[in-house]
């Protein structure tokens, strides 16, 4: 497909995607928009891992850790202001620069692959612990407490921007959280077309030949570990917005591997393909919910193995590829041409 | 003079449990370079087959000493033959299927016992110290320790199995030239490392709550220990247990247990930072 065309067609699928977070409450009842808002605010956190593991080459086990910290950093925030603007900016901030700060740990120790995801993993782990035994009066930030297990209720929902008597409506949270994901959809492409992005490809490619240009690997993997962390931050404020509550749950390990599995089923090394795979896969666990027969648990885990072993690619890489397929054997065009084309394609 | 020893007993008793735990996870990293995150769930099903074959009336010992790690390391041959043989040489794509494996064993185990089990009680009484109490069970699972040390350390030294295990260990290739069949030794090598984390679950089950997600809580401190100590099975293992054991348990008698977990989890990451090869790496280099 000729790279203007390809182009073309991405801006019109984005305006699509637009047109219909923008008409979608006019159509839909209030339980079904308040579920594809959550599946939204999800999509974010798919988006976070997605662009990290997928295009920075690092496998974070822990991207609760951040989700978490920044629905914390809202809710605290927002009961502190009352004014949910700032908060949400220091909910995109401080997982950041805890990113930075376990970045400089993992990527300047040059540690492995394997002991980045134990890391991560138990940084996640240690994140709920804390969180979970803070309750009583002693664990109080400002006027927020953190509640232990109980967690922090109600907490104060979005507000038009500095003006905390504006409360934004379940419709109007809705426009949020799906613009949102589609605005961040829309810089982590900006960002991958930029040389920044171009190099962490590379140093997802080959370290070592990215280091002999010229280029800090390490720098590089802290730049794009902290925009996922970023990234998973905001995408911890949406959620606590959605339920208006955050507990330490939100640190979970079934989380942690539950984004995992977003990632693998719908496609590592796309952007879309997390954000496919989390609305399929929460979709479904929204279905096992309803039944009694068996445990999502173990649907889930079928599912992971089921992909690693017969579907590593994913969803939307396999299907991109059979539809390229069919259309270099309709055109039959030079193989080679197109075959490198789509591994540019498969880069971005 | 009584409370020190009582704080002695909790240090070397946590340094032994921890051990126990994370000796067949060393064996499956350290020979087999497969990260298995299922790891927890073994000890969940050691712990609930003790469970389950007590409450039946079987002895207690059987079932935590026989029939524990024969039916883990049953699950563990299956689990290899179905799953992990696919995926040597495939580090991430080992660590996502056997997290897939560690969801489907939580699901499978809640959907046919429920969310919760009857324990069993612990055997052997107690003691006195003093004005202090202690069990017999602690000392028990000390000497339990020190057994599968030697065990293990005796199999992999002194036996033709430990032998050819470590060959295959430092070069899986020239082991296949000279005519060992290194699938075969990959096989047996996750049995007996699913077995002995079996024997583990079944030994820690009079003293832990027996739930199907248990095995989460020991997941992440396994790995922290047998990364930090590095790929050998025995000194590695031993001097990483030993010394997150002791800093848990010394944090925890001064804090709380939580903190206790914490104060694990940051010197961990500590050590990880200064010795990325593990203690092992850096101190027993060419030791089991």
């Amino acid at each position: 497909m000729p790279a203007a065309l390809s182009r073309a067609l991405q801006g019109l699928a984005i305006l699509a995607a637009a047109a219909l977070v923008v008409v979608l409450p006019a159509y839909v009842e209030l339980f079904t928009l308040m579920q594809l808002t959550l599946f939204a605010a999800m999509g974010v956190l798919a988006l976070s891992l997605g662009f990290i593991w997928g295009f920075g080459g690092i496998l974070s086990f822990g991207q609760t850790a951040f989700f978490g910290l920044g629905g914390y950093t809202y809710a605290i925030a927002a009961i502190n202001f009352g004014d949910s603007t700032n908060a949400i900016l220091l909910a995109i901030l401080f997982p950041a620069l805890f990113a930075a700060a376990l970045g400089y740990f993992v990527f300047y120790g040059r540690i492995s692959e394997v002991y980045l995801g134990v890391i991560t993993l138990t940084v996640t782990l240690i994140l709920f612990n804390v969180v979970n035994s803070t309750a009583g009066d002693a664990y109080t930030i400002g006027q927020a407490r953190l509640g232990g297990f109980n967690g922090i209720p109600s907490v104060p929902t979005f507000n038009a921007p500095y003006t905390p008597d504006a409360v934004l409506s379940p419709e109007a949270g809705w426009w949020v959280t799906g613009g949102v994901l589609i605005a961040v959809y829309l810089l982590m492409r900006l960002l991958l077309a930029s040389p920044f992005g171009r190099i962490a490809v590379a140093v997802r490619e080959n370290e070592t030949r990215a280091a002999l240009l010229g280029y800090d690997p390490r720098l590089i993997k802290l730049g794009v570990f902290m925009v996922g962390g970023a990234v998973a931050g905001l995408a911890g404020a949406l959620y606590v917005n959605w339920g208006a509550f955050v507990g330490p749950t939100i640190f979970s390990l079934s989380l942690s591997a539950e984004i995992i599995i977003w990632i693998t089923v719908g496609g590592l090394g796309t952007l879309i393909g997390p954000v496919v795979g989390c609305v399929l896969i929460q979709f479904l666990n929204a279905k096992i919910g309803s039944q009694q027969a068996f445990n999502a648990n173990l649907v889930l885990g079928v599912i992971l193995v089921g992909f690693v072993l017969l579907l590593p690619k994913g969803i939307v890489p396999t299907l991109k590829n059979a539809l390229l397929g069919l259309g270099r054997k309709a055109r039959r065009r030079p193989a080679a041409s197109t075959a490198a084309r789509t591994q540019i394609a498969g880069a971005e | 003079m009584d409370l020190s020893l009582i704080i002695a007993l909790d240090v070397v008793n946590g340094a032994a449990s921890l051990f126990l735990l994370c000796l067949g996870l060393a064996i499956i990293f350290g020979m087999m370079k497969i990260i298995n995150l299922a790891h927890g769930e073994f000890v969940m099903l050691g712990a609930y087959a003790t469970v389950i074959s007590a409450n039946a009336g079987l002895n207690i010992w059987i079932a935590m000493l026989v029939v524990a790690p024969l039916f883990v390391g049953l699950v563990g041959l299956v689990i290899e033959r179905c799953l992990i043989r696919f995926l040597y040489g495939r580090l991430v794509d080992s660590m996502l299927a056997t997290w897939g494996l560690s969801l489907c064993l939580i699901g499978l185990v809640t959907t046919i016992f429920g969310n919760t089990i009857n324990g069993v009680p612990t055997p052997l009484g107690g003691f006195q110290v003093g004005a202090y109490r202690s069990s017999w069970y602690t000392i028990f699972l000390l000497a339990m320790a020190v057994v599968m040390m030697a065990l293990v350390y005796g199999v992999l030294r002194f036996t033709r199995f430990g032998l050819v295990a470590r060959a295959v260990m430092l070069n899986p290739g020239m082991a296949a030239t000279l005519g060992v069949n290194p699938a075969k030794i990959y096989m047996a090598t996750f049995g007996i490392g699913a077995a002995v984390t079996g024997l583990a679950g079944g030994l820690l089950a009079p003293v832990s709550g027996i739930t199907p997600v248990m095995g989460t809580a020991f997941v992440a401190k396994c790995f922290i220990t047998v990364v930090g100590g590095g790929a050998t099975i025995i000194s590695g293992t031993l001097s990483a247990a030993g010394l997150f054991g002791f800093v848990n348990q010394l944090g925890a008698y001064f804090t709380t247990p939580v903190y206790g977990e914490v104060i694990l989890f940051l010197s961990a990451i500590l050590l990880i930072r200064l010795l990325p090869q593990g203690i092992s790496g850096r101190f027993f280099k060419g030791t089991l």
